[in-house]
């Protein structure tokens, strides 16, 4: 479980990027961060593993106080996955990427030899293991990131903008790896401005305002809140877009699943289904 | 009038044992705004870097096939020159910001294009308004957000005012209320100027309908090209991995299970919503 308590931060003395934030993160939860560029987002789940400590404020992972411990006992908890896939790859080829954190964590050579296996496939870059992602395109050095985190196997997995430069398979591939993971009761945390993506897997959203936390709710409640997400320079996912604009009383404006939408728009039409 | 000229173009990358994109064949009108979408290495980025010269003058590598842009050959003709006709912002805006300000960054195409010292702060003003950066222009390009750097390389571009604006997921980092802001400015430079806008998209929901020429890649071949709707009506596209709208896909869901609704496929909640009322009041 996470534990945040009145997190404050400052990058330097004057601009304050937290400004009192608490949370909670229940084991197995599945959280999307959402609101606008430089509302505190990554600042916030950079606290998650300890990448930054808090200036005022706490933060508990399992228990433990992050500035009690080091970023890489963290990191076997709490597995984190960058916004650029630049700033996190390094390696010559894609399967030393993935086995670099696995030999740094002291796993025999054939338990590294398996995990490397199983993330390639995992994420479709079998085909580059001897090719350096470098020469990958930004969609796919996006997944050599993620399967050098899920290499490990952390508990809890932090994604910064996991759908930037992915397209609608890779995304749709991502929302059921991520319900996957859920099944095994793993928390998994996106950062994210992806509404539509956001609406298709319609988990608990935590939406941020100049490093605060602006609204905390079901996916479906806050999604459809046209007057907050404006707010926070988010527009409707396009279902909940269509409810707004018809403003027909005898439809509700809390849609975003399209079947749902079929279904009232049916009715309301007039039209008979079996 | 045919400002883009693509005949049978196949090109190899350095050292790749396949092409990236294989005879393609398109062209781009002027005045058109043109979204180019496909699955993640369907070749849409190779093939803009075709439009100003880069492949094959800085990327090396094997070209064959015609490509004319503005009249010139593209593959030819010096790279400098090409900057004049077609404007390129990437997808990674790291990669194209190098100076210590905004305002240096914006203003450097200029310099090189020989622009006077007023003409360059008059556009340099007009890019920094457009894209809402304004109060951005002493603070230094790196120190800033991914969607703050988005639009420090949209207006570095848009201060050039070529005549074609090549743009690679040009919002990718943006929240999607700056990202639509960014859309209309792009839409009303189309429309208003007339600068040809060639946009390379995943996001079908925030950009169709901007569109009125879509080109689908797959495996480094153009598998449709033509009027949008007419290309998002396809079945045949839900084959590939493209992300249709979710107003369009509604719309198929609700006629075929008998909906009275016109014919004309929307492109947006806006064109769905006014049909679906219309036909209420039928």
């Amino acid at each position: 479980m996470l534990i945040i308590e009145n997190l404050h931060f400052s990058y330097s003395s004057n601009i304050e990027a937290l400004k009192g934030v608490s949370l909670t993160v229940k084991d197995g939860e599945f959280v999307a961060i959402m609101g606008q560029n430089g509302a505190g987002k990554t600042t916030l789940v950079k606290h998650f593993n300890g990448l930054l400590k808090p200036t005022s404020g706490r933060v508990l992972v399992d228990g433990v106080e992050t500035t009690k411990t080091s970023v890489a006992a963290l990191a076997r908890t709490v597995g984190f996955v960058f916004q650029n896939p630049d700033h996190q790859l390094f390696s010559e080829t894609v399967e030393e990427e993935i086995a670099f954190a696995l030999k740094n964590f002291g796993y025999a050579s054939d338990v590294i030899e398996k995990r490397v296996e199983w993330g390639v496939n995992l994420l479709g870059i079998a085909q580059y293991r001897k090719t350096s992602p470098f020469m990958l395109s930004g969609g796919e050095r996006k997944r050599v990131a993620l399967a050098s985190v899920l290499a490990w196997d952390p508990k809890m997995l932090v994604l910064d903008e996991p759908t930037i430069g992915q397209d609608h398979q890779q995304k749709e591939n991502l929302r059921q790896f991520i319900m996957q993971l859920q099944s095994q009761g793993k928390t998994v945390v996106i950062v994210t401005h992806d509404v539509e993506f956001v609406a298709e897997c319609n988990p608990r959203v935590v939406l941020m305002r100049e490093g605060q936390i602006a609204a905390d709710g079901e996916g479906k409640e806050i999604l459809t809140n046209k007057k907050v997400l404006e707010e926070s320079s988010i527009v409707l996912p396009q279902i909940a877009q269509v409810f707004s604009q018809l403003n027909d009383p005898d439809l509700p404006k809390d849609v975003i699943d399209i079947y749902e939408a079929k279904k009232l728009l049916l009715k309301k039409l007039g039209v008979v289904t079996e | 009038m045919a400002l883009i000229e693509i005949k049978r173009l196949t090109y190899t990358y350095p050292g790749a044992t396949q092409p990236s994109i294989s005879d393609v064949s398109l062209t781009v009108n002027k005045g058109e705004f043109v979204l180019i979408t496909g699955p993640s290495g369907c070749g849409k980025t190779t093939l803009c870097r075709t439009f100003n010269g880069l492949i094959p003058q800085f990327y090396q590598g094997e070209l064959k096939g015609e490509i004319r842009v503005a009249d010139l050959d593209a593959a030819k003709h010096p790279t400098y020159e090409m900057a004049k006709h077609v404007g390129l912002v990437f997808q990674n805006p790291e990669n194209q910001l190098f100076a210590l300000s905004v305002e240096k960054d914006v203003a450097f195409g200029l310099e090189n294009l020989g622009n006077s010292r007023e003409e360059m702060r008059k556009r340099v003003d007009w890019a920094l308004e457009l894209t809402g950066i304004t109060d951005l222009r002493e603070r230094s390009p790196h120190e800033m957000s991914g969607g703050q750097q988005q639009r420090v390389a949209i207006a570095a571009v848009l201060a050039m005012q070529p005549e074609i604006i090549v743009l690679d997921e040009p919002t990718s980092f943006l929240d999607p209320l700056s990202a639509q802001k960014i859309f209309d400015v792009i839409h009303s430079l189309n429309k208003n100027l007339g600068i040809t806008v060639i946009l390379v998209e995943h996001r079908l929901d925030l950009t169709a309908k901007y569109a009125d020429h879509i080109i689908i890649m797959d495996q480094g071949k153009v598998r449709f090209d033509g009027d949008t709707r007419a290309v998002l009506s396809n079945e045949e596209t839900r084959l590939i991995g493209v992300g249709i709208p979710k107003a369009t896909l509604l719309f198929e869901m609700l006629q075929r299970e008998g909906a009275n609704l016109p014919e004309t496929t929307p492109l947006s909640s806006e064109e769905l919503a006014k049909m679906f009322k219309e036909a209420l009041n039928r």
